[in-house]
């Protein structure tokens, strides 16, 4: 957070934000963008938020690299409604892409711009002058020169961004494409306020939530005499469901919130989870072909061998380590609004409108959460915040805890994928016949009625998806079959509350399309590798999956599983452009299996990546380090737990992740494209582990595991199942 | 009043206003304005709110403020000498060992403590030690590389 006030920023003058904009039209007013400050420095303004992957400085270096000057001159400010262009959601990787490339456009604007000035005022042609490090120099003689300060210092640009100037070639970049080490870090590792948590206002007191036990309950009683006596009560806030205790201290709120007598009615909610994946399957769909080519129909009656598989993946959360919290102010009809969530303007709206005020009485100030990987419970907690700020006139902090995060955070949908394929005599794939079934991947809280605390405040259910999204992510693949259909059945009712994590369905859609592949080229008798590179004709992406092949040392064969031994180790492939046309990426998991505990240990995970343009390569491994553990993480252990009416993994033990003695080498090597457009690396990587792993379990030991997460139990019976055949 | 409690954190004594139960992560973020601490779970399963007890590495979120007595508690602030990160921080930005980096401040005083016991661990007990540490994010391979760096940058400081 920064008190610092920008000159170039003013809500009263052209090129000042306009909230009524719609959402995803970015600003073309270069002020909008960028200012110059008095003392040269640089104040970039961008919608997008720092989700802890470092983009801050990504962002940073690209301005830097743009407008000639110095990186640490470059003062970034994210996400605020009152200064920042509205960029929507910081979502899907394309925070470089959006962001980044808007930013680029603006800082290569204003360097045109000054240099236009510089050869007025020095009457030269802007062909005799050169720019470093924020001045304006004539290469004749260097003695005259106009600093960016002298220009422009203080004062508004006055100018839109047509692309007018000419940005740099990629071949002169000097601060794009190196590993400029994060900002944040020298804060972060010296304990300096950094956290919505560590967010401090004048007054504020400290809000703990009495949630329901599950999330159709109804209050029937709650008793207010149980909490007289806490010390530093001030009040307990009661409407309709919604239930928080609001204190002095931050301790006497925990104490009114644990003390506090309330009685629920629950109702049954969810199927029985061995029941889940039939019940998904069993609602009436929302059917859409994505790929229809050739006739599946024929193709695959004539094919010599057919191959079926199901496989399927259950709720996941997206667990962030620090549960959410917010902190709100309302003064009058004035509100203020400190959250870590993914989309402020958004957030702002469905905050208006659960406040009935007009969006421009919502400030929403991004402060930086712990990593929420797509929608955690910040937006709710923002809500929550609000409510309890508005309840008791005064400014309140809402600390979630680790229950109310898991229970109340929306998941990762379940999803079932079938796949049929067909192979011919020689073993070539004939015909690609795709399904799965999904709920829609995205309820962002655009709308009031998505927030948990409205629901709760109006016991209304959330309301339908108005549109299904994110399980067709991935469900194409890159492979030219030449026969083949994809098709999405959108499942209605998700049972669990679901929102996005990380690549939406691209990770479950990966882990079917890449294990069923594999199952084909062991059917075949192809390796795995070899067979995959027959379909894949992008020089990018054969690359992308050859150089991986090479630092894992892949040695074509066929998978084997010949081991008797308790221990046994094997290796599996995984590929897939993410998005079919954005990063791609190429993973070789190396993998232990004992047969006697069912334990896969993965060893070793070797990524080959290419997202185009690098702007920091120390960044992008980060996130692929990220990537590969957190969905190692999701494929090894993770499941969210519930019975027929409550989600019931509520902490770490219930709901484990992976912990550093289960933590693989991780190798990885970045393919750099100059030449080629920057995407995002936030996700891509995260969708090939589970495939990956499954696949070189299958060459450890002879048995495919269709169903994440591969736990012990899940191998062991696996195992079984192959022994008694 | 007879219950008061006067902890000594970072080096200087505090005279505690909460009531001694309170667990001590609030009284070091609230009433010290100590950010590095996190509250991250309340239930000693995470690792967020860690701070060192003499040369003990400790979970916060559940310790009574009663039950530290005169103990010398250090915070990730406190690590800090003179304005001079302590090696393990060092390292930490050395090899940019995290993403959101929620998590440093128990990795950070975990490994510390650690470092201090058993100057040259062996892989196996660096990762048994930060078993009980979570980090969603998947930075554990550079915090790994980080405690290599730190047990390199301490030996080189013992040898001046």
């Amino acid at each position: 957070m920064t008190n610092r006030t920008s000159t170039g920023k003013s809500k009263d003058r052209p090129g000042s934000v306009r909230r009524e904009a719609k959402w995803g039209e970015v600003s073309s007013w270069l002020d909008d963008w960028l200012a110059i400050e008095p003392d040269g420095s640089v104040t970039a303004f961008s919608g997008k938020v720092e989700l802890g992957t470092g983009v801050r400085t990504a962002l940073a270096q690209i301005v830097a690299e743009e407008l000639d000057v110095p990186l640490e001159r470059v003062q970034m400010v994210m996400g605020d409604t009152a200064r920042t262009p509205d960029e929507g959601y910081t979502a899907g990787s394309m925070t470089i892409s959006g962001s980044g490339t808007a930013l680029r456009r603006a800082a290569a604007a204003a360097r045109g711009a000054m240099l236009e000035m510089a050869a007025k005022r020095l009457e030269v042609n802007i062909n005799e002058l050169s720019v470093q490090d924020g001045a304006i120099t004539l290469v004749q003689s260097p003695e005259r020169s106009v600093t960016y300060a002298e220009l422009m210092g203080g004062k508004p640009f006055n100018l839109q961004v047509e692309d007018q100037f000419p940005q740099k070639s990629p071949s002169t970049y000097r601060v794009v494409g190196t590993s400029t080490p994060r900002e944040d870090l020298p804060r972060k590792v010296s304990g300096q306020s950094s956290f919505i948590q560590d967010v401090q206002v004048p007054g504020m007191v400290h809000g703990r939530l009495v949630r329901p036990p599950s999330a159709a309950a109804q209050l029937l009683e709650i008793d207010e005499n149980s909490v007289k006596d806490v010390p530093g009560l001030i009040r307990v806030v009661q409407r309709g469901n919604f239930i928080g205790a609001v204190a002095a201290r931050e301790e006497q709120a925990i104490q009114a919130a644990r003390q506090l007598q309330v009685k629920w009615q629950e109702s049954a909610l969810y199927p029985r989870m061995q029941d889940l994946f039939t019940a998904l399957r069993s609602q009436p769909t929302q059917d859409s072909v994505l790929v229809e080519q050739g006739d599946f129909e024929k193709a695959f009656a004539k094919a010599a061998r057919q191959i079926h598989a199901t496989y399927a993946q259950p709720y996941h959360a997206h667990a962030s380590i620090g549960p959410s919290c917010a902190v709100a102010e309302v003064v009058g009809d004035q509100v203020t609004v400190w959250a870590s969530t993914p989309g402020p303007y958004p957030l702002s709206g469905a905050l208006a409108q659960l406040l009935e005020l007009p969006v421009e009485n919502v400030h929403l100030i991004h402060v930086e959460g712990a990593g929420s990987y797509g929608q955690n419970g910040s937006d709710d907690a923002a809500a929550d915040a609000v409510i309890l700020a508005q309840g008791t006139g005064r400014p309140v902090r809402v600390q979630w805890t680790r229950k109310d995060e898991f229970v109340w955070e929306p998941k990762s949908p379940a999803m079932v994928m079938e796949v049929h394929g067909g192979l011919d005599s020689q073993g070539n794939v004939v015909a690609w016949d795709y399904h799965v079934w999904s709920p829609s991947h995205v309820a962002r809280a655009r709308f009031a009625g998505q927030l948990v605390t409205t629901q709760l405040l109006t016991g209304q259910p959330a309301p339908q998806a108005r549109f299904s999204f994110g399980a067709e992510r991935n469900a194409p693949t890159n492979y030219g079959f030449s026969t083949q259909r994809v098709t999405v059945h959108y499942v209605p009712d998700s049972y669990l509350r679901a929102s996005s994590f990380r690549s939406l369905g691209g990770s479950e859609n990966t882990f079917a399309n890449e294990s069923f592949i594999d199952e084909l080229a062991a059917a075949a008798g192809v390796d795995p590798v070899e067979y995959r590179l027959r379909y894949l004709a992008d020089p990018r992406e054969r690359a992308v999956l050859n150089a991986a092949a090479e630092k894992a040392g892949w040695v074509p064969r066929l998978a084997r599983h010949l081991s008797e031994t308790e221990l046994t180790e094997g290796r599996g492939v995984a590929f897939a452009r993410y998005e079919n046309d954005q990063a791609i990426v190429a993973c070789i998991a190396n993998v232990q299996v004992n047969r006697k505990t069912g334990v896969v240990r993965v060893k070793r995970v070797v990524v080959a990546h290419d997202c185009g343009l690098i702007i920091n390569p120390d960044g992008v491994k980060n996130q692929i380090e990220g990537n590969v553990i957190q969905s190692l993480s999701r494929a090894l252990k993770e499941e969210v737990q519930f019975d027929e009416f409550r989600i019931t993994s509520v902490d770490w033990q219930t709901y484990p992740i992976l912990k550093f003695s289960e933590v693989p080498e991780v190798e990885i090597v970045l393919i750099n494209r100059p030449d080629q457009p920057a995407v995002g690396a936030g996700e891509p990587s995260t969708v090939t582990t589970a495939a990956a792993v499954a696949n070189a379990v299958f060459d450890a030991a002879g048995v495919r595991l269709r169903q994440i997460p591969f736990t012990p139990e899940r191998v062991r019976t696996a195992l079984l199942e192959q022994g008694q055949r | 009043m007879s219950d008061e409690i006067v902890l000594i954190v970072n080096g200087k004594p505090h005279k505690a206003q909460a009531n001694p139960e309170t667990p001590l992560l609030y009284v070091l973020r609230n009433e010290l304005g100590l950010t590095g601490p996190q509250f991250g779970c309340g239930e000693e399963m995470c690792g967020a709110c860690m701070v060192l007890i003499g040369n003990k590495a400790r979970q916060s979120c559940r310790l009574a403020i009663s039950e530290v007595g005169r103990s010398r508690i250090t915070t990730l602030e406190g690590l800090i000498e003179k304005g001079e990160l302590h090696p393990v921080q060092r390292a930490f930005i050395d090899e940019q060992a995290a993403q959101c980096g929620y998590c440093l401040n128990g990795m950070i005083i975990r490994i510390t403590a650690l470092l201090w016991k058993n100057p040259h661990p062996s892989d196996k007990q660096i990762r048994e030690s930060l078993d009980g540490n979570l980090c969603r994010c998947g930075s554990h391979p550079r915090i790994l590389r980080a405690v290599q760096r730190a047990e390199a940058l301490l030996s080189a400081l013992e040898e001046e």
